[in-house]
């Protein structure tokens, strides 16, 4: 699979959790994800939901995603538009649930990779290109299970189809 | 080669030999949602075609997020919650029965040497029973609750030793913030951590929960308490069974070991916006704050309230201060009008709200506004967190510090006052 897209950078981008994601204040009036996408990562950046386009990537440091276990941050982030993610690492429960919704999430030195840079991501082959710089960013790859589930389509998906867990 | 506690809850509930690194499908004790993750868990179970547990699996919701329910929408939410719960016949504890993390070991649903998953970031909660539990989104509770089992990679355990007594007017809250401080906000990441050493040993249940509720805020999946008199007297004294004890290996790998000294520990804050943002109390003399909330499933049990009333003891909050108290649950808020502990709070000029998470997750019970300062004993300060305010201060702290700064009007050490 391969995506391309703009990227999106926020400061300070390590340990964005899932409150700057998406707010507890919306999450628990708001059941729609589209309704919920338009408060994307509004309390670190007020206009980010307008400026993200379809197909495009949150690139980020260290411990994305920590905090609350609210599924409705990857899900939002999907319902704007975002592709994948792109960080250095990831928190255990956020690195679950985007994969169980179908959310790809990339680990991968994001030192060089500035805002607004259009870059194609290349899952299989776990490579990042910039066109902008040039660059090729060799990414971890993403663990059997975690493809499987995003080939089925998410976990609940999986389980429709398989009628159980089959993840070797 | 020995095995840790994680390696053998894991080992037990999946019927293999695992070892950490390993990806096991294994079966789930208990599960349980809470008001603000149940509805995106309800869908997928309807998906699925869910219908009463066909499995021998526990279930609970909890409506405490935000209960009493604060607007039109929200009620809307819980109707749905109910009526799924009422139809398939699921335990629904409702507004004011507490917090989830309280009100779930508080039933008898956690038991030592179970695996027990919740959609909630801090069900890592129930490790001072010697459970292995850890909060996950709404997609995998939903699979545990049809499946009763789920996949789950064996995590790496991090020993983490504590010699020496806490002294005075310190505790648990303590202790944990300066262990985070030193291991950061993700220092943990996928790991399950074992805490030991005389320190942990004499603690009592209520502080174990402390520590267990915020492994979380350091990334942890699990944080076991090793099983002893303590939590045998905790469960026999609520009538429940000793379960099955696990303990680790002397000769179990343990990735890392971090040292501390108990003794000398001082009452720590965690400044915002993040966790691992630690210093001494002390130092922060003369920060104004205007708001102090006791509370949350990190420090809303009865030795959290007693700690505050102890201190508050012929003494009233400042009156540039509002001071908010959520118990844990209605048994917290029970015991603590049954000792007068309660009143005793009430007439230093505390306000109690709703057993529940009251103010801590910012949609209802004591927003704060923007330019003021919080000093609460919740286990997040992220910005926005307590409501529609990126310029409030989230400072954290200890049930004493947050008596103490409430009587002084500054975040203040609580062996100074
Ligand atoms: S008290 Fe706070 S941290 Fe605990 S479950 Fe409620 S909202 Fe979450």
């Amino acid at each position: 699979m391969r995506l391309t897209g703009n990227a999106h950078r926020f400061s300070p981008d390590d340990d964005i959790n899932t409150d700057y994601i998406i707010s507890g204040r919306y999450k628990f009036r708001i059941d729609d994800m589209n309704e919920l996408a338009k408060h994307v990562m509004e309390d670190i950046d007020p206009v980010f939901s307008k400026k993200v386009c379809k197909g495009d990537f949150i690139v980020a440091g260290r411990n994305f995603g920590c905090g609350s276990s609210r599924e409705q941050a990857p899900r939002a982030l999907k319902a704007a538009g975002v592709s994948a993610v792109l960080a250095k690492s990831f928190a255990r429960i956020f690195y679950r649930s985007s994969f169980n919704i179908g959310l790809p999430l990339i680990e991968c030195d994001t030192d060089s990779i500035r805002a607004g840079d259009r870059l194609t991501v290349d899952l299989d082959a776990g490579l990042v290109t910039n066109s902008v710089t040039g660059e090729s960013i060799q990414t971890k790859s993403i663990p059997r299970t975690m493809q499987v589930l995003l080939e089925d389509g998410g976990l609940i998906e999986h389980l429709k189809k398989h009628g159980d867990f089959a993840l070797e | 080669m020995g095995q840790t506690i994680a390696e053998k809850v894991l080992a037990a509930h999946s019927g293999s030999d695992c070892a950490a690194g390993d990806i096991v499908v294994a079966s789930v004790d208990f599960c349980m949602a809470q008001d603000g993750t149940s509805t995106m868990m309800i869908r997928e179970l309807e998906n699925l075609g869910f219908e009463h547990p066909k499995t021998a699996l526990g279930m609970g919701l909890v409506l405490d997020h935000n209960a009493p329910c604060p607007s039109v929408e929200v009620a809307r939410v819980h109707l749905r919650i109910r009526g799924f719960a009422d139809k398939n016949r699921i335990p629904l504890y409702e507004t004011g029965c507490g917090v989830c993390h309280q009100v779930v070991p508080e039933s008898g649903k956690v038991l030592p040497g179970s695996l027990v998953v919740g959609a909630d970031s801090h069900t890592c909660t129930y490790g001072a029973l010697n459970a292995c539990s850890t909060g996950l989104g709404s997609a995998d509770v939903a699979a545990a609750a049809y499946a009763g089992k789920l996949w789950f990679k064996v995590p790496e355990t991090y020993s983490i030793i504590a010699e020496g007594q806490l002294p005075d007017r310190v505790g648990a809250k303590d202790l944990m913030l300066k262990v985070i401080g030193r291991l950061t906000a993700d220092g943990a990441t996928y790991k399950s951590v074992e805490f030991t050493g005389a320190s942990v040993a004499s603690m009592g249940m209520d502080g174990r929960f402390t520590i267990a509720n915020m492994a979380v805020e350091m990334g942890a999946k699990f944080c076991p308490f090793s099983f002893d008199e303590k939590t045998s007297s905790w469960l026999s004294e609520r009538g429940f069974s000793a379960g099955a004890p696990v303990s680790s290996d002397p000769d179990a790998h343990f990735e890392k070991r971090f040292d501390f000294d108990a003794a000398d520990v001082v009452p720590q804050v965690a400044r915002p916006h993040s966790v691992d943002n630690v210093c001494d109390a002390s130092s922060l003399r003369g920060t104004k704050v205007q708001q102090a909330f006791l509370g949350t499933c990190t420090n809303g049990r009865l030795s959290d309230l007693e700690a505050a009333a102890r201190l508050m003891r012929g003494r009233t909050v400042n009156r540039g201060v509002r001071f908010i108290v959520a118990p844990a649950s209605r048994t917290v808020l029970l015991d603590a009008m049954a000792s007068g502990v309660a009143a005793q709070l009430v007439k230093a000029g505390a306000v109690f709200v709703a057993p529940g998470c009251g103010p801590c997750v910012g949609t209802h019970a004591g927003v704060p506004s923007d330019g003021e300062n919080v000093i609460s004993t919740a286990n997040r300060n992220f910005k926005g967190r307590m409501g529609n305010n990126r310029d409030v201060g989230i400072f954290l702290g200890s049930p004493e510090t947050i008596a103490a700064s409430a009587i002084t009007g500054e975040i203040t050490d609580p062996r100074e006052v």
